[in-house]
C-alpha cells in the first residue's frame, strides 16, 4: 500500500517549501500596519486576488473530497461546480461586491455591523471565529494522517511541519503572503495533477474508453448505462443517479442555497475579494476566479471517475485502503491514483500539490480568522480603537500577528482532538457549517431591502441556525449507524441519502430565516437612517458604472456573461 | 509591491530543469516509466514547467520596462 519516494520527490517538495517561505520573508517589510497585514493594503490586482480567491477553497478536503465524489457518484459531481458555484460567483461579483467593497467594511462580520447592529456581528464573528479553526484542524488532520498511511511519514511530523511553515509565511507576510502564496499553490495544484488526468484518460482509451467500460458498471449498479458520465440526464428521479437526489434538491438545494450560502458570504472566501485595489477589480475577482474554477472537474473529477473502472478491473491492480467497516475510503483516491501511474519524479510534484492545496485552503482560515479576531472581537469588545491612528495601527499589527500564531496552534490542537474523537469534530463542523445559509438570507435583505431592521436579522440569523439544527436533530440519512450524522433527538424522517438532508438542512434554514427576518422587519422599528445606510443598500446606493471606457472582456458584466456562457456550454455537452 | 510572477517563474524554471534534467537521465529506464504507460512523464512535464515559467519571467520583465 506504500508509495516510495526517493530523493528527487523530496528535493522538489523542498524547493517548493523555500519558495512559499520566501516570499513570506519577502513581504515581511512591507508589514508596517494593522491595514497591511490584515486586508493586504487593499492593492491586489485583480488576476492575483481572483487566483486566490479560487486557491483558497481549492483546500486538500476539496481536492480529496472530489476526487472521491467522483468515484462515487460519476459525472454528477460536477453539479458542485457548474450549478453549484458559478451562478453563485457571477451573483457575488455582479450584484453584491459593490455594496461589500463601497461599505469599506474589513469583514463580513464587520458588514453586518454597519448594516445592521452590534449583536448581529458579534454573534456571527464568534461563530466564524471557532468554524474557521475547526476548519483548519480538520483538514490538517486529514492530511497528516494521509501522509501517514501513504507515504509512512510520522503523524505528528507532516502535522507540526505542514501547520509551521503556513504559519511562517502568514505570521511574516500577512494576507499578501497569503494571497501571493495561494497564486503559486495555484499553479502547482494544476501542473502537479495534470499528468494525472492525461496518464489515466489514455489508459482508460480515452473519454469513449472510458464510457465503453463504465457502461456495464453501472447497469450492474441499476442505472442507466451512461449514468456515470451524464450530468442532469438522470436527475429527474433520486433512485435513478448515484447522488440520490432529485432535480429540485440539486437545483435549489445546491444551486441556490448551499452555493449563495458559501461563496456569497463566507469571509474565507470573499476576503480574497477585499484585498483588490479598486471596486472594479473587487467584481472582477469571483469571475476571474471562476474561470478556472470551471475547469478543475476535469482535473480532479475525471480521475475520480476513471478509478471507477479501475477499481472495478482487477488486472488493473488498484485498490483503496479500506475503512473499519470494510468500505473503501473514498478520499485516498487521489493520492492512490498518484501512486498508480506517477513515476518518481512527478510523483513529488504531485504529492507537492496536494501539500499546496493544503496549505492553500489552511492559510486561507488563517488569515480570515486573525482578521475576524483582530477587528470583530479584539477590537469591538476588549481594546476600541483610539484617537492615533498610526499608534492604533502598529497595535492591531501586533495583534493581528500573535493572535495568527494563536490560530495556528488553536488549529493543531483541534487536529489532535480530530485524531481522538474525529466523530465529534465532523458533527461540530457539521452545526457550524449550518450558520451559511441563514447569513446568506440576511446579507442578502440586507442590501437589497432596505427596510430589514437589525433585530430582525438578529434573530432571522439565530432562528434559522437553530432550526436547521432541529432538523439536523430530527432525520437521519439511510444506514446511518451514529447520531453524529442525525436523528440525535428523534428520528423523525428518513431521507434516502446523506446528500438529500444536507440540501434539505440548507432549505430549511434558508426558508425559516427569510421568513422570521421578513416578518419582524414590519414588527421593528428600523432605527439607521437613509444616511448610514448609504452604499450599503442597493436603493440607497447611486449606480456609478464607470467601466464604459474598458473592453468588455475587463468589464465585469462582460466576464461574467464569458463564465456564464462557456458554463451552460459544459452543461449541454455534459448533459 | 512585488510581483507574483517573479517567484512563480522562477520556481517554474527550476523545477521544470530539475525534472526535465531527472527525466533524461533516467529515459533508459523502462520498469521506472512501466506506470505511465511507457512514456517519459518527467521529460515532458519538465519542459511544460520550463515553459510555463519562463513565460512567467517574460511577461514580469516586459511588464517592468513599460
Amino acid at each position: 500500500m506504500k508509495v516510495e519516494l526517493t530523493w528527487i520527490d523530496y528535493l522538489i517538495m523542498i524547493i517548493y517549501f523555500l519558495f512559499v517561505l520566501g516570499i513570506g520573508w519577502f513581504l515581511r517589510k512591507f508589514m508596517k500596519n494593522a491595514n497591511a497585514f490584515l486586508e493586504a493594503g487593499r492593492s491586489m490586482p485583480a488576476w492575483v486576488a481572483g487566483l486566490a480567491f479560487i486557491s483558497t477553497n481549492l483546500g486538500a478536503l476539496e481536492v480529496m473530497g472530489m476526487a472521491g465524489s467522483g468515484m462515487k457518484y460519476g459525472m454528477l459531481t460536477t453539479h458542485f461546480y457548474w450549478i453549484g458555484a458559478i451562478p453563485a460567483m457571477i451573483f457575488l461579483a455582479l450584484f453584491m461586491m459593490p455594496f461589500y467593497y463601497g461599505s469599506k467594511a474589513r469583514s463580513v462580520p464587520e458588514f453586518l455591523k454597519l448594516r445592521y447592529d452590534e449583536k448581529t456581528r458579534g454573534l456571527n464573528a464568534i461563530l466564524f471565529a471557532v468554524m474557521t479553526i475547526l476548519a483548519s484542524g480538520i483538514s490538517m488532520y486529514a492530511l497528516a494522517i494521509l501522509m501517514e498511511n501513504i507515504l509512512g511519514w510520522d503523524f505528528n511530523l507532516s502535522l507540526w511541519i505542514s501547520a509551521l511553515i503556513v504559519l511562517g509565511y502568514t505570521y511574516l507576510g500577512g494576507l499578501s503572503s497569503a494571497i501571493y502564496n495561494e497564486v503559486l499553490q495555484f499553479f502547482i495544484i494544476a501542473i502537479g495533477l495534470l499528468p494525472l488526468v492525461f496518464l489515466s484518460l489514455k489508459d482508460v482509451g480515452g473519454w469513449v474508453g472510458l464510457k465503453e467500460q463504465l457502461a456495464p458498471i453501472a447497469t450492474s449498479h441499476g442505472f442507466a448505462t451512461d449514468t456515470f458520465t451524464t450530468t442532469w440526464r438522470y436527475a429527474g428521479n433520486a433512485g435513478a443517479n448515484p447522488l440520490g437526489v432529485e432535480w429540485f434538491g440539486i437545483l435549489f438545494g445546491l444551486g441556490f442555497v448551499l452555493s449563495f450560502g458559501y461563496w456569497c458570504t463566507n469571509f474565507l472566501i470573499v476576503q480574497r475579494a477585499f484585498a483588490a485595489e479598486s471596486k472594479t477589480a473587487a467584481r472582477k475577482v469571483p469571475l476571474i476566479g471562476a474561470l478556472p474554477k470551471m475547469f478543475i472537474p476535469f482535473l480532479i473529477i475525471v480521475p475520480g471517475i476513471i478509478a471507477i473502472v479501475l477499481f472495478n478491473d482487477p488486472a488493473k491492480g488498484f485498490t483503496l485502503p479500506l475503512d473499519a467497516g470494510g468500505k473503501p475510503i473514498y478520499d485516498y483516491t487521489i493520492i492512490m491514483l498518484l501512486k498508480q501511474y506517477l513515476p518518481t519524479g512527478v510523483l513529488g510534484l504531485g504529492i507537492t500539490a496536494l501539500l499546496a492545496s493544503f496549505m492553500s485552503g489552511m492559510a486561507g482560515n488563517v488569515s480570515a480568522f486573525n482578521t475576524v479576531w483582530t477587528y470583530d472581537i479584539y477590537q469591538s469588545y476588549m481594546r476600541p480603537a483610539t484617537q492615533d491612528e498610526e499608534a492604533d495601527g502598529k497595535h492591531y499589527l501586533k495583534v493581528g500577528r500573535y493572535s495568527t500564531v494563536v490560530g495556528i496552534f488553536l488549529s493543531i490542537g483541534a487536529a489532535y482532538i480530530a485524531s481522538k474523537f474525529g466523530n465529534i469534530m465532523d458533527f461540530l463542523q457539521t452545526i457550524f457549517s449550518l450558520i451559511n445559509a441563514p447569513l446568506f438570507a440576511v446579507i442578502f435583505l440586507g442590501m437589497f431591502w432596505k427596510r430589514t431592521t437589525g433585530h430582525a436579522a438578529f434573530t432571522g440569523l439565530l432562528a434559522g441556525f437553530l432550526l436547521a439544527l432541529l432538523h439536523h436533530g430530527l432525520t437521519i440519512p439511510e444506514g446511518a449507524t451514529t447520531l453524529i450524522k442525525g436523528g440525535w433527538i428523534a428520528a423523525l424522517h428518513t431521507y434516502p441519502v446523506e446528500m438529500a438532508q444536507n440540501f434539505w438542512t440548507a432549505i430549511i434554514a434558508f426558508t425559516a430565516s427569510t421568513t422570521i427576518t421578513v416578518g419582524l422587519t414590519f414588527m421593528t422599528k428600523q432605527k439607521k437612517s437613509d444616511t448610514e445606510l448609504y452604499g450599503l443598500v442597493y436603493s440607497l446606493t447611486p449606480r456609478e458604472l464607470d467601466d464604459s471606457h474598458l473592453p468588455w472582456y475587463e468589464r465585469p458584466a462582460g466576464l461574467a456573461i464569458l463564465v456564464g456562457v462557456i458554463s451552460i456550454v459544459l452543461t449541454i455537452i455534459f448533459w | 509591491m512585488v510581483d507574483i510572477r517573479i517567484p512563480i517563474g522562477l520556481m517554474f524554471s527550476i523545477l521544470g530543469i530539475l525534472i526535465s534534467v531527472f527525466g533524461l537521465v533516467t529515459r533508459s529506464d523502462t520498469e521506472m516509466y512501466q506506470r505511465s504507460l511507457g512514456i517519459n512523464v518527467n521529460l515532458i512535464m519538465g519542459v511544460i514547467m520550463l515553459i510555463f515559467g519562463l513565460g512567467m519571467l517574460y511577461f514580469a520583465r516586459r511588464k517592468k520596462k513599460v
